[in-house]
């Protein structure tokens, strides 16, 4: 059960998310954020396709269209939908300066690639040598959602979460139970529907989308 | 003496070439940079007869500039096209052409670095000194990100040897590894930044505050001029070698046999196309950055170098 291009594909696959995850870090404007969520999703669903052919599971195949449609098409449209609505416009206001969040980000790639390494040598899949790389998405969109100010930008880095969870789970396990899938899936998308939701509630009692002021429990 | 007069002629047509495909590739960088702006683009020749009308003018110095003032043009050039030696731009077999390895060709461009910024702080202007001392800053930022990336290449293939790394990574497969993705788009961050492309510096201005490079340049007139703008652009062009040897090898020939070698002329012209036609849509859809933003730039190609790096030993053991 050799597939050495299959394998160096999935591989190139795995960079190029990470790669997104920190251009995702470094970007300042919402709009380049949501089309590199975009990307993402591409990349999500050509490298859980590639896993599908080369391992021969029937049911990564199904997932694979799944995200195409759920994370190319559905959310990025709801997306951009939401951000006309709320006018939301610009840059995308940072906690700490991208160089100093960029080392952290290489910190938490080192780290996560630590610890990934006994696991590589358990799993049994095509794709084991990526776990290092699900678990660095997983800690940098944690790092996304930690540096970002605006609701918006940290429902994004939730989204990213989600991705990297899902390519953790391919690589790892083949995946999930099919019914799992659906419902994370439908949970994302309900999710973010509600988010929205939550988004014109934020603005109407702060008359801005800055998180910050949710942080204050009372008045003082 | 055998071996001394192939050595002596290949190195001489290596620099031969590579002085001449600098004008070219800079005249064709201008002409799709004018086509992509709508302008009328200038002929494929015009650095050819700026320089010649330059080097026919009279050199002006400076009223108080030393001796480093007027050898720093011919010095920087000297070392430039020597540089260009160690990059193979036809064949991989030059074995016995290079003398040195890409941390030689890193260490040649910190020299001529230093003595461009020597050379324009030399003449006490402010501009020359603003000029000089931004250079050192980007330079110093880019030097460990290009270490990193001919670092990566060189694990994959063994050697630091130029040669030897296209030679090695020629017969590899065509779909790119995850660690040379990270390296060439580092290289790519590199290679405008050192060669003052735009998101870093804009080349066509002497008026803005924020130049680096033509902020240098200010006080040179005549030969000395030519010279440096000549040098400017072979720098370029060993970058885009060394680039197209670490991560697009394909095409460079392996023997010495003219055949191969002229089918290898014709890949590397295409890629420098290509390679012009990239730079140019870059440089147009981009905007300059703050002067401050540059370190933001720099850490973001010696993060990717790193991450390049890395992910050669966790994804492709």
């Amino acid at each position: 059960m050799h597939h050495p291009f299959e394998q160096s594909l999935i591989g190139l696959l795995g960079g190029l998310l990470l790669l997104t995850v920190f251009a995702m870090l470094s970007i300042r404007r919402i709009f380049s954020m949501i089309r590199i969520f975009v990307l993402q999703g591409l990349i999500l669903s050509a490298s859980t396709l590639t896993v599908g052919l080369a391992s021969g599971e029937r049911h990564l195949l199904f997932e694979a269209a799944f995200t195409f449609v759920l994370k190319v098409v559905a959310l990025p449209v709801l997306l951009f939908h939401l951000i006309r609505r709320l006018r939301l416009r610009g840059d995308v206001e940072v906690v700490l300066n991208v160089p100093i969040t960029m080392v952290t980000g290489i910190f938490l790639v080192i780290f996560s690639y630590a610890v990934a390494s006994p696991l590589v040598r358990m799993a049994m899949t095509v794709s084991r040598g990526l776990i290092g790389v699900g678990l660095a998405t997983i800690l940098l969109s944690f790092l996304v959602v930690l540096t970002r100010r605006k609701a918006m930008t940290q429902v994004m880095g939730l989204l990213s979460l989600e991705n990297g969870l899902l390519f953790s789970a391919t690589n790892a396990t083949y995946g999930m139970p099919m019914i799992v899938e659906l419902g994370v899936a439908l949970d994302v998308l309900v999710g973010t529907l509600l988010f929205g939701v939550f988004f014109f509630q934020i603005r109407d009692s702060f008359e801005k989308l800055d998180l910050e002021r949710l942080e204050r429990t009372w008045e003082d | 003496m055998n071996t001394f007069l192939p050595f002596l002629g290949t190195s001489l047509f290596q620099m031969l070439l590579v002085g001449l495909l600098a004008p070219l590739f800079l005249g064709w960088l201008n002409i799709v940079k004018a086509l992509l702006s709508n302008r009328t683009p200038a002929s494929l020749f015009q650095p050819f007869r700026d320089w010649s009308k330059l080097l026919s003018k009279e050199s002006i110095v400076p009223q108080g500039s030393s001796d480093l003032f007027r050898w720093a043009p011919p010095a920087v050039f000297a070392l430039l096209l020597t540089s260009s030696l160690l990059v193979p731009a036809l064949g991989t077999h030059g074995k016995t052409v290079a003398f040195g390895d890409a941390l030689v060709l890193t260490g040649i461009m910190a020299l001529v670095r230093v003595l461009m910024a020597l050379g324009a702080i030399d003449t006490g202007t402010p501009f020359g000194n603003l000029g000089g001392r931004r250079e050192m800053m980007v330079g110093f930022l880019a030097e460990p990100a290009t270490v990193l990336v001919i670092f990566t290449a060189s694990i994959l293939s063994g050697s630091t040897m130029t040669f030897q790394t296209a030679d090695a990574l020629r017969s590899g497969t065509l779909l790119p590894t995850p660690s040379l993705v990270f390296g060439g788009l580092a290289f790519l961050l590199i290679l405008l930044g050192e060669n003052a492309r735009i998101p870093i510096d804009n080349p066509s201005t002497h008026l803005e505050l924020t130049m680096i490079h033509e902020a240098m340049l200010l006080e040179y007139s005549g030969p000395s001029l030519a010279l440096m703008e000549w040098g400017s652009a072979i720098k370029l062009v060993i970058y885009l070698l060394l680039g197209i040897a670490l991560f697009f090898p394909w095409g460079l020939a392996g023997d010495e046999g003219l055949s191969d070698l002229i089918r290898a002329g014709g890949f590397l012209l295409l890629k420098l196309l290509t390679a012009g036609f990239v730079l140019g849509l870059l440089e147009t859809l981009m905007a300059k950055l703050r002067i401050f933003r540059v370190p933001e730039f720099m850490t973001l190609a010696f993060l990717l170098a790193i991450l390049g790096f890395l992910s050669h030993f966790v994804l492709e053991v």
